[in-house]
């Protein structure tokens, strides 16, 4: 019983990574919490001139979306940089997050992220676009 | 020249180990005296080494020597000595041999303080060190040199050591975690060896618990200050994450936690061998696990540092033959251990039993929890995570079960408990608890279940524990009766009221946090929960290796001055990273939590302001805790050399948990 406990509550607490291109797609739910993530596209955040609201711009090289976040970014965000949100879609395609994950060292790279590059064939030009 | 005489001792501390973790197990076995002698000399030639190789490596961080490949990419000529010291075990390679030092350092504390334990017993007890010793030997000496160099081609500077692991808590932190994880290796070794000899009673358990215990409270600390540290580095103002990390130190923890109670059955009253030895084993697993998830680079977070594969498969390797071969050793001798001793449903062997199942059942589900994300993309390549409500689902409502359960299983007696004596004890303290719980409750401000809950649950542990006392001292009045008692007993009281601060500080800190994101431009001020905060704006300044903003903000109550708070802003120069140091007023019933976020325009700034009641509690208990395990190993009746069984008569009067 315990196991089934343990088990049900692992099946509702479950946050699936999607990469923009899913998203832009279709495939990842709606108003359900997701992981995305991406690089953050240069030029992309837009503040809020009076209170914490931020938007910005999420790719995968082929596909970007937009992430509307309402707090304080963590340390190591910035344009250009890999990052993963937590947070719901809207029904206009926009992620709204609750939640900004940036970690590491600027050449740190999110798995979820690395993966997402790699299968959309950008991940090559992300890499020496950082080494020049 | 000094690096490579380190790599050399490195070498025959490890021919050491070879030797340490053969010849004296032959010998044991043929009863061949001579080999046996050879386990303590090579345990001190081995510990003896090791120290050596450490100095060495610490020689080259104090001297900046960035020919060694490991030292310049940790250390730089900037970092303030303590840092550079402390970066001996900054990342992978060092930290590793900081592992295999401890190792040898408790391999050389067994071989001293256990002098009066029967030959062959230490013997095996040593060579079976010796075996885990010479796994993580090779693991460093073949995947992880710190001694390599950059030859030719030497930087003039090093990297600098990660700025997030610049800080005093990140000091101690993981030599105290290592001394835990390494410590449950003791009790392994003991386990191993009594399944060996075929020896597994009362007085096993006696010398194996006073290692346990020194174990697990050093892991207790360590995982105390690795949340400390967190809290106030991170800049979150969080203090748990349920992070892979965190869980990977928790569960040996949790397990560690169920094995000393379980040793004290065994010690007592000579059941539960086996469920003893299990519990030793999965200890000791679950430290190599997490040493695993730490270091092989499958987990992302500040810890991982290792990418190159095959370090994880060597360490999975070598997690997977000490599992298998100390379970198979188990399944072949655990039948010739049964125990004959029979004990009733309302007795202290029952309760102890559920405080077992419910830990081992906590850490399940939150190895569940950790390992599920990883199965499900080694298997179908799909990206997912388990947030944190998975695990407080489960552990909360575990933890309060095992507090209802606690308070009884410390009144009720070995063997069996008259239920009418045991009501007499428990029913005026549950009144009074839910009483305690309510008044609290209502008096702390908004009515929450929880706080109801946690409160009354609190009051119950504690109450319990003075009516004991109270018991205990009965015959002889409280000032004498209070002196006769064993600090085993004392200890026992000390963890048990360190569990309920510090549930207590976890409940209330969650549910009466007061916290905002907002924009501030110097002269802004805003309220929060009573408390007014004026921001000065930021000073630039340069530190040592880095630069600062350095923010003030004056924080008044009822237009009493309360504190002036500097959190700052830094980057460090060298590798380029930004760090938020939070500004914090520590006090006993509140702290006030102030972390720059990022710098907007006109010198306004986004900040962060908590108030956090009573967070402080959660680590004094976890401190609590740890006092508790250090006066239980300095009981009398661990350090008298040879000590009969202890008498069964006495054995009921102790409280002994």
């Amino acid at each position: 019983m315990a196991v089934a406990l343990a088990l049900s509550a692992l099946q509702q607490n479950i946050n699936l990574f999607y990469t923009p291109s899913q998203i832009v797609s279709g495939e990842a739910p709606v108003g359900t919490r997701i992981r995305a993530g991406g690089m953050v596209e240069r030029g992309s955040l837009k503040r809020s001139a009076d209170s914490l609201d931020v938007r910005f711009i999420v790719g995968d090289g082929i596909q970007r979306i937009p992430i509307e976040y309402h707090g304080i970014l963590p340390d190591l965000f910035r344009e250009g940089q890999g990052i993963v949100a937590l947070g719901k879609l809207n029904a206009s395609g926009v992620l709204i997050a609750d939640e900004v994950l940036a970690k590491h060292d600027e050449n740190y790279m999110p798995p979820e992220v690395t993966k997402a590059l790699k299968d959309s064939g950008a991940y090559q030009q992300f890499t020496n676009q950082k080494g020049s | 020249m000094i690096p490579e005489l380190g790599h050399l001792a490195l070498i025959l501390a490890l021919c050491m180990a070879v030797v340490q973790s053969t010849f004296p197990l032959l010998g044991a076995w043929r009863g061949n005296q001579q080999w046996m002698g050879l386990a303590q000399p090579a345990a001190w030639g081995q510990f003896t080494f090791l120290l050596f190789a450490f100095g060495c490596l610490t020689w080259s961080f104090l001297t900046d020597d960035f020919s060694v490949t490991y030292v310049a990419e940790n250390s730089n000529s900037l970092l303030p000595w303590y840092y550079k010291f402390s970066a001996v075990w900054g990342a992978h390679e060092g930290s590793l041999l900081l592992w295999a030092l401890i190792l040898g350092g408790w391999t050389f504390a067994v071989s001293i303080f256990s002098r009066q334990l029967p030959e062959d017993m230490l013997t095996r007890v040593l060579s079976i060190m010796g075996m885990i010793s010479t796994g993580f030997l090779l693991f460093l000496i073949m995947t992880s040199n710190p001694f390599s160099r950059l030859l030719p081609q030497s930087p003039v500077d090093g990297n600098d050591l990660n700025p997030l692991l610049q800080d005093v808590g990140l000091i101690v932190h993981p030599p105290m975690l290592y001394m835990g994880y390494v410590g449950f290796s003791v009790a392994f070794a003991f386990a191993i060896a009594a399944l060996l000899g075929g020896r597994l009673d009362a007085a096993w358990a006696r010398w194996s618990r006073p290692w346990t215990l020194v174990a697990w409270t050093f892991l207790g600390i360590g995982i105390v200050l690795g949340s400390w540290w967190s809290y106030y580095e991170l800049g979150w103002g969080g203090w748990w994450f349920w992070d892979p990390v965190e869980n990977a130190s928790f569960m040996p923890w949790l397990v560690g936690t169920a094995l000393i109670h379980s040793l004290s059955v065994t010690e007592k009253r000579g059941v539960f061998k086996s469920w003893t030895v299990l519990l030793a084993i999965a200890a000791f697993s679950l430290s190599l696990l997490g040493t695993f998830l730490v270091r092989s680079g499958v987990l992302t977070s500040v810890h991982a540092f290792a990418s190159d594969p095959t370090r994880g498969v060597f360490i999975l390797a070598f997690l997977l033959v000490v599992v298998g071969s100390s379970l198979t050793l188990f399944a072949l001798r655990a039948p010739v251990v049964k125990s004959q001793v029979s004990f009733g449903l309302w007795s202290r062997e029952t309760f102890l039993l559920v405080n077992n199942l419910i830990l081992v059942v906590a850490a399940s589900t939150i190895l569940l929890g950790t390992l599920y994300p990883l199965i499900i993309d080694t298997l179908s390549g799909a990206k997912l995570s388990v947030g944190p409500p998975y695990f407080n689902a489960l552990f909360v409502p575990l933890m309060v079960i095992l507090m209802m359960a606690l308070a009884i299983g410390m009144l009720v007696r070995w063997k069996t408990t008259p239920l009418r004596w045991l009501q007499g004890m428990l029913v005026p303290v549950l009144i009074a608890s839910v009483v305690l719980g309510m008044l609290a409750a209502f008096m702390l401000g908004d009515f929450h279940w929880a706080v109801l809950a946690a409160c009354s649950l609190a009051s119950w542990v504690v109450l319990a524990g003075l009516r004991d006392l109270q018991d205990k001292t009965r015959h002889k009045g409280w000032i004498q009766g209070i002196r006769s008692l064993s600090r085993s007993y004392w200890g026992m009281q000390a963890a048990h009221l360190g569990l309920a601060v510090s549930a207590l500080g976890i409940v209330l800190s969650t549910q009466f946090t007061a916290e905002r994101d907002l924009r501030m431009a110097p002269g802004e001020s805003v309220e929060l929960a009573g408390y007014h905060f004026v921001f000065d704006g930021t000073q630039h300044f340069e530190g040592p290796n880095f630069k600062s903003d350095y923010g003030t903000l004056r924080v008044s109550k009822d237009n009493r001055n309360v504190a002036v708070l500097h959190p700052e802003k830094r980057l460090y120069v060298v590798q380029r990273s930004v760090m938020t140091e939070a500004g914090i007023d520590a006090g006993f019933k509140r702290d006030l939590y102030v972390a720059l976020g990022e710098p907007l325009e006109d010198g306004a700034w986004a900040v962060r302001i908590h108030i956090k009641p009573f967070v402080r509690w959660i680590w004094l208990g976890g401190v609590l805790m740890a006092i508790g395990g250090l006066l239980s190993m300095s009981d009398k009746r661990y350090r008298f050399k040879v000590r009969q069984r202890v008498s069964q008569s006495l054995g009921l009067k102790e409280a002994q948990v």
